[in-house]
């Protein structure tokens, strides 16, 4: 909330505190969908190739495997 | 801004991958190795008390025994496998890197929509509150499986893993975040109700390892699963800070 009340102090309009909140979330949203991309490539993806090669992993961190 | 996360999540995760390998290879790796070599050995009768079989000749020895519990063989035994010693080590120091990766960008995007400062110290508790939603809980209804356990098709274990990890994440954010009471109950509702309906039950309790090494790999997996998520926090917090001063 800092920020978005940061951003209305700086900026007049409404728009403006939009963009400034817009400009946070957008690449964060996308930050959270590669680190998914990544969390469940490794630990949940089907094909044999994928889960031989990351098996021990997938055990050790108690994620369903077999 | 997207740059920094990235950035400092690929340096978390390359810390905590290295880490995460070298507490693996003396906690949890000996207990797999450990029960691999009961599962080899095992007989083909008993395979049907446990459908996870790496041997060629009984590879589908326990399908018939046991149709509903492995309707889809997830060994597909002329599928390329790293070789046992430095190969197959080398694939799982991989792996840790891109969960390591993978956790710490997912963490520091929840921390920037959520907003406020990021550091090691918020990192850190972040990390932990991700160790509860994504691994602790879940393990209540699913707990951690040695190679040979018994289990439910894979599948379906997947999906209540992952839904139970969304439920929990936002019954866990709305019990910490929300300022009102009925919010906070709600959280407790949608925290709880995966477990009310019940993780996918395995065929049979028996497994082809003695059952201390079962509940050791339990405790040695939740010791690992906290540290990688606790760890990622940690030094995705502090880089990020770090990075975004100087930028």
């Amino acid at each position: 909330m800092s920020n978005l009340s940061k951003a209305a102090t700086r900026s007049t309009s409404i728009s403006g505190v939009e963009a400034q909140a817009g400009s946070r979330i957008v690449p964060a949203l996308f930050a959270v969908a590669f680190g998914l991309f990544l969390f469940i490539g490794t630990g949940f993806a089907a094909p044999s190739l994928i889960h031989n090669a990351t098996h021990d992993t997938r055990h050790s961190l108690g994620l369903p495997c077999h | 801004m997207f740059k920094t996360i990235i950035l400092s999540a690929f340096g978390a995760g390359l810390a905590v991958g290295i880490a995460l390998s070298v507490v693996q290879a003396v906690t949890t790796e000996p207990l797999i190795l450990h029960a691999e070599t009961f599962e080899n050995a095992e007989p083909a009768p008993a395979a049907a008390a446990a459908p996870h079989e790496h041997s060629t000749t009984e590879a589908h020895a326990h399908e018939a025994a046991a149709p509903e519990a492995a309707p889809a063989h997830q060994h597909d035994e002329d599928a390329w496998s790293p070789a046992d010693g430095f190969e197959r080590s080398a694939y799982t120091l991989l792996a840790n890197l891109l969960m390591g990766v993978g956790v710490s960008a997912v963490l520091l995007g929840l921390m920037s929509i959520r907003g406020g400062k990021i550091d090691a110290r918020t990192g850190v508790l972040w990390g932990v509150a991700g160790f509860f939603a994504a691994s602790l809980l879940p393990s209540l209804g699913l707990s951690p499986e040695l190679p040979g356990t018994a289990a439910a098709e894979v599948t379906s274990r997947q999906v209540w893993w992952l839904s139970t990890v969304a439920a929990s994440a936002i019954g866990l954010a709305l019990i910490v975040f929300s300022g009102s009471w009925l919010l906070k109950a709600a959280g407790l509702v949608i925290g709880v109700l995966p477990h009310v309906i019940g993780a996918p039950v395995p065929p049979t309790l028996e497994a082809s390892y003695p059952a201390g090494l079962g509940g050791e790999f339990v405790a040695a997996s939740l010791v690992v699963s906290a540290l990688l998520w606790a760890l990622s926090g940690l030094f995705s917090g502090w880089l990020y800070q770090r990075l975004s001063r100087t930028a």
